[in-house]
């Protein structure tokens, strides 16, 4: 065997994070098996219908700029990158009439832990991604795209530019799409290892090819964004669910969810459970239901918590979580929030201070550098946590830790001051017998392995 | 495309081959945003030098028309660049939370024992380099490997990962 041999034994099928009969009502991983990602087996499940339709190609007389951000905005459909703001009132922010070049942006820069939906997506049904961008696009009024996808899923970023070739030798794509007046160019790029760059201004930093440090708000993208120009940008899974609503109208696709809680929305399951992968479930389906499809707690243990939105998210009490809905309303009531749709599982065998251990080591490393209260307050949040785990803390250090905490929150330009400082409130608050047991005994109140 | 003018620096350094890709990548872009394709040609080029030198990055300047020092910037800030050689194969392992539930930690443990390398360090023979790494994107395989930057590998057991080093060992033998 040669090297891509070799390694090609070991790549991702996506049967069990993906293919699996565990989906409910799934619309963006319907009907995915891994080999029908090519362009003429997604217009068999009825891709590019939506963009026809507003194109009026299919006999109908299309769809306005207006009508179509009016259709986004009934659909209550919020951003799926981890904000949750509602996707019709962006794209409706946007100057339509502004005479220079306007950007789209597809943030496929996938790096907050526990998340990993948009590989799927961008890998098993790529041009679902396309045709919703190229909607947005039409919305909107621009005519150049770049979807910038995470560095270190390579394979993924190579199978967008082969769908993209399909997509632009088809016509979706280019000048005059389908015999309308519609441009719309669209390329892939990618990063190159830095969770930073997920942070919407940091990757139109990255994407002019520089440091991905974030910028000031505002000016908000949508009036400086790439090159200085106005700019929309929207998670994958966000533009995924577009073609979708186009078919069936907002309506629909909102009492799919919940009131203000629109669609299916796709968890990335991880940690304690027996079953890891993604599930495409309907907004507001209970935590119960998502665990027992992930195959429940793994080797029959209790679950003791759940980081339920990516490691920014604070963490929530088993007893919290077997209560709660997903959505981005019911989560937010409980203290923490929906974020990525990540769904870290922890159980009764962890110790929490060892937990988040590890996650203040990431936002230490992550830290662009920028700010000074996350450059200096990560790796004091780092130090005070390490030392407690290893036994070496303080009486005195649970207030330090809140004391760091809240001088970082809201001090620093982007959000990842607050993503390092978040974990750490939630942890005290509702393990703080964890902590106070490691500075008392010098060891972890669980006989943990991890 | 154009004839190239052999004497630039970047023709100097890095073949038509690569040459070809970089303008693969420039394409995308607006004339005078050149810059913007800077990380894919650091890419292109750890990919096939295996790691960026102070010289690959004054040839990338010059096709680019970006100061040497805005090279380096990026080449030091983003994580996945090697700005020293590293081993014919660099393994990451994610080792951040969610891979640590489900043995992240373990396998890197692994490899170390099997390779006998400290994280960060390259086996005496040169063959590998054993890099712990933050969350990459797939937290539902873990454990999860990413080899050379480009393939990533799923659910890694101890037996994979035996397997995986096995396979690349003998593979990279019948090459040389």
């Amino acid at each position: 065997m040669n090297i891509a041999q070799v390694l090609a034994q070991f790549q991702s099928t996506g049967k069990q994070s993906c293919f699996h009969d565990r989906h409910i009502e799934p619309q963006i991983y319907a009907g995915l098996n891994g080999n029908n990602w090519h362009l003429k087996d997604y217009e068999a499940r009825g891709g590019y219908q939506a963009l026809r339709h507003i194109l009026g190609m299919n006999g109908a007389p299309g769809m306005s700029q207006d009508q179509v951000i009016a259709t986004m905005k009934d659909s209550g459909l919020r951003g799926r990158g981890g904000a949750g703001f509602p996707t019709g009132l962006k794209w409706s922010f946007m100057p339509r009439q502004f005479p220079g070049q306007k950007y789209l942006v597809c943030n496929s820069d996938e790096g907050e832990p526990g998340t990993c939906k948009d590989r799927d997506i961008l890998e098993f049904n790529p041009h679902i991604v396309i045709e919703g961008m190229a909607i947005a696009a039409y919305a909107m009024g621009i005519s150049v795209g770049y979807n910038y996808i995470h560095g270190e899923i390579f394979q993924t970023y190579e199978r967008f530019e082969a769908a993209l070739e399909e997509a632009r030798a088809a016509g979706y794509l280019g000048d005059l799409i389908m015999g309308s007046q519609f441009n719309f160019q669209l390329h892939a790029t990618h990063g190159f290892g830095a969770y930073i760059c997920g942070e919407e201004t940091a990757l139109l930093e990255s994407l002019e090819g520089k440091k991905g440090q974030p910028r000031f708000k505002p000016p908000f993208p949508a009036s400086y964004g790439v090159y200085g120009k106005p700019t929309t940008i929207n998670n994958t899974e966000t533009f995924a669910a577009v073609p979708w609503i186009i078919r069936n109208g907002g309506p629909a696709y909102l009492a799919c969810g919940k009131p203000n809680n629109g669609g299916t929305k796709i968890f990335s399951v991880s940690g304690d459970v027996e079953l890891p992968g993604n599930y495409e479930v309907p907004m507001g389906t209970s935590f119960a239901k998502l665990l027992e499809l992930a195959g429940g707690v793994r080797g029959g243990r209790s679950l003791k918590a759940v980081i339920p939105g990516g490691s920014s998210a604070p963490v929530l009490p088993a007893a919290i979580m077997m209560d709660i809905t997903m959505d981005y309303d019911a989560i937010a009531k409980a203290g923490s929030m929906l974020g990525s749709g990540a769904v870290i599982v922890i159980d009764d065998t962890r110790c929490m201070v060892k937990s988040l251990q590890r996650l203040s080591a990431f936002y230490m490393h992550e830290s662009c550098g920028q700010c000074t209260p996350c450059r200096e307050g990560t790796g004091w949040l780092w130090r005070i946590v390490d030392r407690l785990e290893t036994g070496h803390g303080k009486a005195a250090d649970l207030d330090l830790l809140d004391s760091v905490a809240e001088n970082i929150m809201g001090r620093t330009i982007c959000a990842l001051g607050d993503a390092a400082a978040m974990p750490v409130r939630g942890m005290m608050k509702h393990f703080r017998a964890e902590f106070e047991h490691h500075i008392t005994h010098k060891t972890c109140m669980v006989s943990a392995t991890t | 495309m154009n004839t190239r003018d052999s004497h630039t620096l970047e023709a100097q350094i890095f073949s038509a081959e690569v040459l070809t890709r970089f303008d693969h990548e420039l394409a995308k872009y607006p004339a005078d945003q050149k810059q913007s394709a800077v990380i894919a040609c650091l890419s292109i080029v750890q990919q096939t030098q295996g790691f960026i030198s102070p010289e690959s990055e004054k040839g990338i300047a010059q096709y680019l028309g970006m100061p040497v020092m805005a090279v380096h910037e990026v080449s030091t800030f983003y994580n996945m660049f090697n700005l020293q050689p590293v081993g014919r194969f660099k393994i990451n392992v994610c080792t951040n939370l969610p891979c640590q539930l489900r043995g992240g930690q373990q396998a890197l443990q692994h490899l170390c024992d099997k390779l006998q390398v400290q994280p960060g360090a390259t086996t005496a023979d040169g063959m590998f380099t054993l890099q712990p790494s933050e969350c990459m994107g797939a937290c539902a395989d873990a454990p999860v490997a990413l080899v050379n930057d480009r393939s990533m590998c799923s659910f890694m057991s101890n037996d994979k990962l035996d397997h995986m080093i096995d396979g690349l060992r003998n593979a990279a033998k019948e090459v040389s």
